[in-house]
């Protein structure tokens, strides 16, 4: 059995983490200058990790397979970041913020860890603003924040729609300033291949020089795997196409329990899947569900063009389903929805998966009566309000009208856009402690990569504050603690047996997919793959369909192992290897996924399980039962045990979520 | 959502490594969908190719949906294809008719060395970031943010700096291969920022200096990079940097 003690400090829930501070162990700046720290990965949470791991003094190596630390996926955030400064007088504190978090996550996080989360928000924009990102700003020169789902209150900061790509930079920035001053090592182009065990803890990682395909060796007192989400599971995805499971997984295959892997958050608003040749999919972001109503037509089948469909001919059925909530609904509930009027014949467009999201109504009756007032003209006709009420909007959304224009050819400020609910983010990641250490001593879980703050469903704008604080303002005090133990540890040399087999272990794994020389591409296999996941283990699951998606994975995956062709050397530049590598994970962690699905018998935010659900098809959870962390540990070949984390809920009362 | 099929001739780049002379080679694609993306479309053709156990062609791509910059290829002639303020993973394949022969190319630029068929080494762009793209500030000592007011108009400014990608365009549209586009965007956004202020002179200084380092060319001023920039980067940067690099000489101690 796993210890799963998470050490979350005795106290008041508010003086948790002051403590802790005032408590964790030190380490001084002479013995800090001789303890090395490997960061893998370079998003928000191992950007910013890094670089305030190399301000403290410690020597750090950080390593991204991209091209450039700046091009993690970080960067395609699009909304904002959530903190609880309340500088718009309305009403949020540290307490709301925490207790919007716990909600949205449907009751499945740890309290200690999201108010801490809360805390820290605020020193996340301050530090971000001091670094010169450059937020939105209203005219008197402070800063703007807008409203996102879940909350009401208006606590999220933003730079137009690439808030990802400004916090990005900024950490980006601080960590390059940190290269500059030798206290870094950057690694680009190499990717982590297996973490390196010594005496029970993490020591280094063998990682891969994507360039010249040679394995090298990396020593580290302690290793940080800021590596993200594993959402290309599912082949389509909002993800990169190059993120990928394989940091955390071998983490997991080398001990460190793994998380409520099951949870997934498939996020209502992207653009559809347009054909066979489709290789992700694209967010379109949920700000725009404020002035966009979702409707489908009441008749199955219907041909017609959408502006060809009367308006008695509609079925605005978020609204009518959510009258209080409406077209506002969280992302989970959204989704289903839309999943559930497709499946039952009333989908749109050629592929009929995909609901409408329209923009008329309010381009006429909000945006373009007001501008008609303000400019006094009386009695305006349909044409003339539409044109006034274009403006506004182009103001708002703009960018994102242009985006859906060039991907699909239509213009959404004339028909309405088409769009269907796609895998966005996964809550469940590496099991941490409160100190963001896994089940392995010396090893490290940061961001998107751990399962720990946002339970079964994020709300929007928290990931960025997620990956921020825990690089940022968590890790620089936690680690400490760890590595106080570690003063008299002296580099250990990377000729030391443990590296030496754990090279030969991935040249071996790497000569043996190399050398299956079979018939089918890496990408078929991918994609055969994520449908499976799309299909029996996406929206909706149920345990005859997990059962056989198992069945399914552990097949495709011996097809992988006898029939994968990858071309090209193994010492070489060679996309295609990489790739292989990557999908042979998502090939164990897909298996490892269903058999969460099927043992959680409940429905609780993304994870909707058919057989619970309340009549009016809602999720039902069950917190007598299943009030707790799955923690799953790999005993050999796809073997795994569940340990469970219990969920103590000691200041907020989990109630069934209602947005009726 | 209308689509028709093309059947293309498509001549592309190929480079073993950074040693091979590299050369053209012709291939035939069918059956491509005006609903694909231009890199969706090399996936079909690399798709095709490993099916016949050939080496597939290597590019280098990730978000693909133009904000990462990690995509970069010379189409036609023109660095990120024919559509004006769009990568190559947003340009769709409506933009081709059926029949016409695509050339595709690197980046083209000696700073920008080729690792493979369509895949350059960037690394000099993060070199000339750590030689000055940053504010000194430490995690931790940061006062309240709105302690530090700026204005709407000069933050605006330098958002729109701010938000380039980072992808090389610039360089591989000029025909000096300059890189004062990407250094005039950072130079910028921390000159138009009271954050920037203490370290604006050395900044400018220090990040041309690591630009000339990285052999890059000098500015001409024909505008290429503006014209093919992705996201639509203003040469007035680039104004902007020649006044601080000015200033700058004129309030250095050296």
């Amino acid at each position: 059995m796993m210890n799963l003690d998470a050490k979350i400090p005795a106290g008041a829930l508010e003086h948790k983490w002051t403590d802790y501070k005032g408590h964790c162990k030190l380490v001084n700046p002479a013995n800090k200058r001789s303890l090395e720290v490997i960061v893998v990965g370079t998003g928000l949470a191992g950007a910013s990790a890094a670089a305030s791991l190399g301000e403290l003094g410690y020597k750090v190596k950080a390593f991204c397979f991209q091209d450039s630390a700046r091009r993690a996926h970080s960067i395609a955030a699009q909304g904002g970041i959530n903190a609880a400064k309340n500088y718009q007088n309305d009403g949020d504190s540290v307490f709301r913020l925490f207790y919007d978090t716990i909600k949205g996550g449907d009751y499945r996080a740890r309290e200690a860890n999201v108010h801490r989360l809360a805390e820290v928000s605020t020193n996340i924009i301050d530090q971000c603003v001091a670094q010169g990102v450059p937020f939105a700003r209203d005219y008197g020169g402070l800063l703007a924040n807008r409203s996102f789902g879940g909350t009401q209150v208006k606590r999220t900061f933003y730079a137009a729609g690439q808030t990802g790509q400004q916090l990005l930079l900024g950490a980006y920035s601080a960590l390059n300033r940190q290269v500059a001053l030798g206290k870094v090592e950057m690694f680009e182009r190499h990717e982590m291949q297996d973490v390196v065990m010594i005496d029970g803890k993490a020591r280094g990682i063998i990682a891969r020089n994507l360039v010249t395909g040679e394995l090298e060796r990396h020593f580290g007192h302690a290793v940080l795997l800021c590596t993200g989400g594993y959402g290309n599971v599912f082949y389509l995805s909002t993800n990169a196409m190059g993120s990928n499971v394989t940091a955390a997984w071998k983490a997991h295959k080398k001990g460190a329990g793994f998380g409520n892997p099951c949870f997934t958050q498939i996020h209502p608003t992207c653009i559809p899947v347009s054909g066979d040749h489709q290789s992700k999919l694209t967010l379109m972001s949920e700000s725009l569900r404020n002035d966009g109503r979702i409707w489908v037509p009441k008749k199955q089948n219907d041909s017609r063009k959408p502006n060809d469909i009367p308006e008695e001919e509609r079925d605005y059925y978020l609204e009518r389903r959510y009258p209080a909530f409406g077209n506002l609904v969280p992302r989970d509930v959204a989704s289903r929805a839309a999943k559930e009027r497709c499946d039952a014949g009333y989908g749109v467009g050629t592929t009929k998966q995909a609901v409408y999201l329209d923009f008329r109504f309010n381009l006429i009756n909000k945006y373009g009566r007001a501008e008609a007032n303000k400019l006094g003209i009386q009695n305006p006709d349909e044409a003339t309000l539409v044109n006034l009420g274009k403006e506004v909007v182009k103001e708002e959304y703009g960018n994102l009208f242009d985006m859906y224009h060039k991907i699909t050819n239509e213009n959404p400020y004339e028909v309405p856009m088409r769009i269907y609910p796609a895998v966005h983010y996964t809550m469940g990641g590496l099991w941490v402690d409160y100190e963001l250490m896994t089940t392995i001593p010396g090893l490290y879980a940061l961001g998107e990569a751990n399962f720990s703050d946002h339970g079964a469903n994020r709300l929007g704008a928290s990931a960025l504050m997620q990956g921020l604080a825990d690089g940022y303002f968590v890790i620089p005090y936690t680690i400490g603690n760890y590595l106080a133990d570690e003063i008299r540890t002296k580099s250990i040399p990377t000729d030391h047996p443990s590296f030496v087999e754990a090279e030969k272990q991935v040249a071996d794994r790497l000569a043996k997919l190399h050398g299956i020389k079979g018939n089918r591409s890496v990408e078929s296999f991918h994609k055969e793959l994520g449908k499976i996941m799309w299909d029996k283990c996406g929206m909706a699951r149920n345990a005859e369909g997990l059962k056989q998606a198992i069945a399914d994975i552990k097949a495709l995956r011996a097809s992988f192992w006898s029939d994968v062709f990858i071309p090209g050397d193994i010492n070489e530049f060679n996309p295609e290897l990489d790739k292989a590598n990557r999908v042979a994970d998502f090939l164990e962690l897909g298996e490892l996924m269903c058999v969460d699905a099927l043992n959680r018998e409940e429905s609780c935010g993304g994870h909707f399980r058919e057989e619970h659900q309340t009549e009016e098809g809602e999720a039902k959870r069950d917190d007598e039962k299943y009030s707790y962390v799955a923690v799953w540990e790999m005993n050999g070949d796809c073997n795994w045990t569940l340990n469970k984390e219990d969920l103590k809920y000691e200041i907020v009362k989990p109630s069934q979520r209602s947005y009726k | 959502m209308e689509h028709q099929n093309l059947n293309l001739t498509l001549k592309v780049w190929r480079q073993k490594n950074a040693q091979d002379a590299g050369h053209f080679e012709t291939y035939p694609v069918s059956g491509i969908s005006t609903e694909m993306s231009f890199l969706e479309m090399m996936d079909v053709l690399n798709e095709k190719l490993i099916a016949e156990k050939k080496e597939p062609i290597a590019f280098d791509h990730d978000c693909r949906e133009g904000i990462c910059g990690m995509c970069s290829m010379h189409i036609n002639g023109r660095a990120h294809g024919p559509w004006k303020g769009t990568t190559t993973c947003q340009l769709h394949m409506r933009a081709f008719n059926d029949g016409d022969t695509i050339t595709v190319e690197p980046w083209r630029a000696s700073a920008f060395p080729v690792l493979k068929d369509l895949v350059v080494n960037r690394s000099a762009f993060d070199r000339i970031q750590r030689a000055g793209g940053y504010v000194s500030i430490n995690t931790g000592n940061a006062k309240d943010a709105n302690n530090i007011p700026v204005a709407k108009e000069n933050a605006d400014l330098a958002f729109a700096a701010a938000a380039c990608i980072g992808c090389g365009a610039c360089v591989a549209a000029c025909k000096n291969a300059s890189a004062m586009l990407f250094v005039s965007a950072k130079v910028s956004q921390y000159a138009l920022l009271p954050q920037g202020q203490p370290e604006r002179t050395t900044r400018a200084l220090n990040m041309v200096a690591q630009m000339d380092k990285e052999g890059f060319g000098s500015c001409t001023n024909t505008g290429a990079c503006e014209a093919e920039c992705p996201k639509e980067i203003s040469v007035m940067n680039i104004a902007r940097l020649n006044r601080e690099f000015m200033n700058a000489g004129f309030s250095s101690n050296d």
